[in-house]
């Protein structure tokens, strides 16, 4: 997998901020550019996948190890 | 950010911003920047006691006669002044509720504002408690849509896939 074009340092912050910093982040893709989100606000694990599914992207993968979720999505 | 909708109209919000207190503007706040980001069509209609909140945090009073100098002073105007719409006990509430977020890394009400603004959420205040109250264009914040009516934002209620009263 080709690395992400950019990467959403959302760790600490609290709704709504992981979703409006990737909003933010996505405005600066191309279409097909991937973009790597971290966060640690455990309303982000369902926000981000609602808010990929609202806005047309697509989450390639998700994971999360030691309190941080990663969210890999690629702008359509 | 609408642009990932393909042959389709953005969706719409619109929330009716009728409180003026802490705990209410938040939600408001909330919503309509996560909405916004989510590629919605967003609007806030500031009425009533919710226009208090767009009045700039430097102007201590508004209105043209004792009576709406005193409902602008027990409403204090601003953002920044907000006070808490229950257990407020002479501002200790406000203060301790701003307290918790901060420790929680909740974005206050002002900022989360400034970002609804900067994604281009409509922030429109009600024309006619404008001049019911006495305030000002010049003693509110920049970045305002032109004072509208009642039929304008329940027009935009209508075309809404979601509407709010907060």
């Amino acid at each position: 997998m080709s690395d992400p074009k950019t990467t959403v340092d959302a760790k600490g912050q609290s709704c709504p901020m992981p979703v409006l910093m990737t909003a933010k982040a996505a405005k600066e893709l191309a279409p097909g550019e991937t973009m790597l989100i971290e966060a640690t606000d455990n309303g982000a694990r369902s926000d981000i996948p609602a808010w990929v599914e609202q806005t047309g992207n697509e989450l390639i993968e998700s994971s999360e190890d030691a309190g941080v979720m990663r969210f890999l999505v690629r702008k359509k | 950010m609408t642009d990932n909708h393909v042959n389709t109209e953005p969706e719409s919000m619109t929330i009716i911003a009728f409180s003026g207190d802490l705990d209410k503007l938040w939600p408001t706040m909330i919503l309509s920047s996560t909405a916004a980001a989510n590629g919605m069509d967003v609007t806030v209609f500031y009425t009533f006691w919710g226009l208090f909140p767009l009045v700039k945090d430097d102007v201590r009073i508004t209105g043209y006669d004792a009576m709406t100098k005193m409902l602008a002073g027990m409403n204090a105007p601003g953002m920044k002044k907000a006070k808490l719409s229950k257990m407020e006990m002479g501002g200790m509430g406000h203060w301790m509720m701003r307290k918790v977020a901060k420790k929680n890394n909740l974005m206050p009400p002002e900022d989360l504002f400034e970002m609804a603004k900067d994604m281009g959420v409509h922030m429109w205040p009600c024309q006619m408690t404008m001049d019911l109250l006495g305030i000002e264009p010049d003693q509110m914040v920049d970045g305002l849509g032109d004072p509208v009516g009642a039929a304008t934002a329940l027009k935009k209620m209508a075309n809404s896939n979601i509407s709010l009263f907060i």
